[in-house]
């Protein structure tokens, strides 16, 4: 995967944190009791994870590795 | 009285898991073996324990409490925004801290400092106030053991009585088991406060007939409709909280724990996972934090309200300062969780529950740990020790240091105020924030100098000291008041008191501090001598 996308991809999260547009909303209780600001944000650690397991998948630094292992 | 036996028997659970299994044999008498765990931990216990290192009574107690008062908020700027910063920073430096660890034989974050700068006094600056900003989350956990003890066992063991339960166990496991133990100890409290939020949440919602109609209660009041929202905090400090979780990599003790993996492997998980248990954990603590305020049937909780309710009143700043101090006391919700549990779990679970938060709240373990270590490399070994006693005698230094350290927090623990360290923790957060600027420009500049390094690290100190001041000096407006504006330039607010703290340019301090650490490294880095060619090519291959 491109990495150009993957550093799009966590600065896009970054921002999708800043969400002002659910500042002052409580409605829809997701489940009939949690606010969507506490829903959203719930999502937003699901969509980390998924932008983390990216970056570990196509942008390991492996070369890590060998380095330790060098003298 | 049950639950203190079952409180006490979880704690003799620890005292077994850290001293006596998993021991390694002839592990324990040589420095890296005793500091790192032979750097051999593998991938599960690396999670949890990592993981478990980074969340302390805070993560429970604190969540829960900060959202009782200012409602769902805290999920967004306390939890969410470090799923994101911490995997990520441990993704970029962790790894490059663990390779050159392991490559070069570092076993704390100075040596590195002074290895890559060529540094020496300037190292040991670093190392006093790495020092200064991590012993208040010692004297808290000591601090925060004795009370959580008192308070499961319902006065039944003393607060004296339960802090030196705390520190004698924590102390044994560190004296005894190293790293080794307390990372072992790490990873089963984490296992068990994982799953104390779904059975927190499950027990009280049973309790209180499900959440649905306290939900609808909670919006239709006008006093607690901003609790489900975020109406009680600005966007401003909103994103200013996300400079916090900076400070995680910079904390010596995280710093330290990246080295103790056996492969570069083990971090894939870590990273890849460390959002989803934060929100195991910080979910349904905030969640029931603000289903709280409807459990207006435990007179402990109804006393908070109304104690909030008198602070927000037109007639509150009337009141003698110590008036109003003793208000927010009352008002504070840090153990809102454990009045639901004790109304509406049956006295065994409420018992296991509260072994979770004393899980939670002994994570004071790796700062002690981290500090020997700190203590036994960049001041016993740098000036001469090793040299002249040897590795054991070292192993040894840092085992009397831990012993020392603990009966230091256990009489701090005892003769001073608590919200002392408590505030102290407040600034230590954006103390080590602004520090990160040294770890990354180590790591990936090669550009960056000792006195970079020096000015950034001096600039924080001052800056940490400034903010404590400010804030003795000008008293915090009430709750819901505007804040005090201590300095306008042109309309717009440079330097005020709000009710939390202190906020500059309408931001935290964290973020002037950060961005002014980061400026100074850059700026005097440019301005003075490189380290030589041949320590830049030790860590950038092609220079």
């Amino acid at each position: 995967m491109n990495r150009a996308l993957l550093v799009l991809a966590v600065a896009v999260l970054y921002v999708l944190h800043q969400d002002y547009w659910n500042w002052f909303e409580a409605r829809p209780l997701v489940f009939g009791f949690v606010p969507i600001g506490l829903a959203y944000h719930a999502a937003f650690s699901v969509a980390a994870a998924l932008v983390l397991w990216l970056l570990v998948t196509y942008a390991w630094p492996s070369h890590l590795e060998d380095e330790a292992d060098r003298e | 009285m049950t639950q203190a036996l079952i409180v006490i028997a979880y704690l003799a659970i620890v005292v077994y898991i850290g001293v006596f299994a998993f021991r390694k044999k002839g592990e324990s008498h040589d420095a890296e073996g005793y500091f790192l765990a032979g750097r051999s931990l593998g991938p599960v216990v690396f999670l949890l324990s990592l993981f478990g290192t980074n969340m302390t009574a805070f993560a429970i107690l604190g969540s829960s409490g900060h959202a009782f008062q200012n409602g769902i908020v805290t999920y967004g700027l306390m939890a969410s925004s470090s799923g994101l910063v911490i995997p990520l920073t441990i993704f970029f430096v962790g790894t490059r801290v663990w390779a050159l660890g392991k490559r070069y034989g570092f076993m704390t974050p100075v040596q590195l400092f002074r290895d890559r700068w060529e540094c020496n006094h300037i190292g040991t600056l670093i190392f006093a106030l790495q020092a200064v900003l991590l012993v208040p989350y010692i004297i808290i956990g000591v601090m925060g053991g004795g009370t959580t003890l008192a308070a499961v066992s319902g006065g039944w063991v003393p607060y004296w009585l339960g802090g030196l339960i705390v520190a004698l166990v924590v102390m044994s496991y560190v004296f005894f088991g190293g790293m080794r133990g307390t990372a072992w100890v790490n990873t089963f409290q984490t296992v068990l406060f994982l799953g104390f939020g779904a059975v927190a949440v499950i027990v009280i919602a049973t309790g209180m007939g499900g959440f649905r109609a306290a939900a609808e209660a909670l919006l239709s009041a006008p006093g607690t409709a901003p609790l489900m929202t975020r109406a009680r905090v600005s966007p401003w400090y909103f994103f200013s909280y996300t400079f916090i979780p900076l400070s995680a990599i910079a904390f010596p003790h995280i710093t330290i724990f990246c080295l103790t993996a056996r492969k570069l492997s083990q971090f894939k998980k870590t990273v890849t996972l460390y959002p989803l248990c934060i929100a195991a954990i910080w979910l349904p603590c905030v969640f029931l934090g603000v289903m709280a305020n409807r459990a207006t049937d435990i007179p402990e909780i109804k006393a908070k309200l109304d104690a909030r309710r008198a602070l927000v009143a037109p007639t509150a700043t009337a009141l003698p300062v110590e008036e109003q101090d003793k208000l927010r006391e009352q008002a504070a919700g840090d153990d809102v969780l454990l009045r639901l549990l004790d109304k509406h779990a049956p006295i065994w679970l409420a018992g296991l529950l509260g072994a979770g938060i004393m899980a939670a709240v002994m994570a004071s373990d790796s700062q002690i740990l981290a500090l020997s270590t700190m203590f036994t490399e960049d001041v016993f070994a740098h000036y001469g020790g090793k040299a002249r006693f040897g590795e054991a005698v070292q192993v040894q230094t840092g085992r009397v240091f831990v012993v020392l350290l603990t009966a230091f927090a256990y009489v701090i623990a005892l003769n001073a105020p608590e919200s002392i360290f408590e505030l102290a923790i407040q600034y230590a957060f954006s103390g080590f924030a602004a520090l990160s600027p040294l770890l990354i420009a180590a790591l990936f500049w090669r550009g960056s100098t000792k006195w970079g390094a020096l000015a950034a690290t001096v600039w924080v100190a001052i800056a940490v000291v400034a903010v404590a001041v400010f804030q003795q000096l000008v008293p915090a407006p009430l709750p819901g008041r505007p804040p005090v504006v201590v300095w306008a330039l042109g309309g717009l607010d440079v330097l005020a008191r709000t009710p939390g703290g202190t906020s500059v340019f309408k931001f935290m301090p964290v973020v002037p501090m950060t961005i002014v650490s980061a400026l100074l490294m850059i700026v005097v880095s440019l301005l003075s001598a490189k380290p030589s060619p041949d320590t830049i090519r030790k860590y950038f291959q092609t220079a």
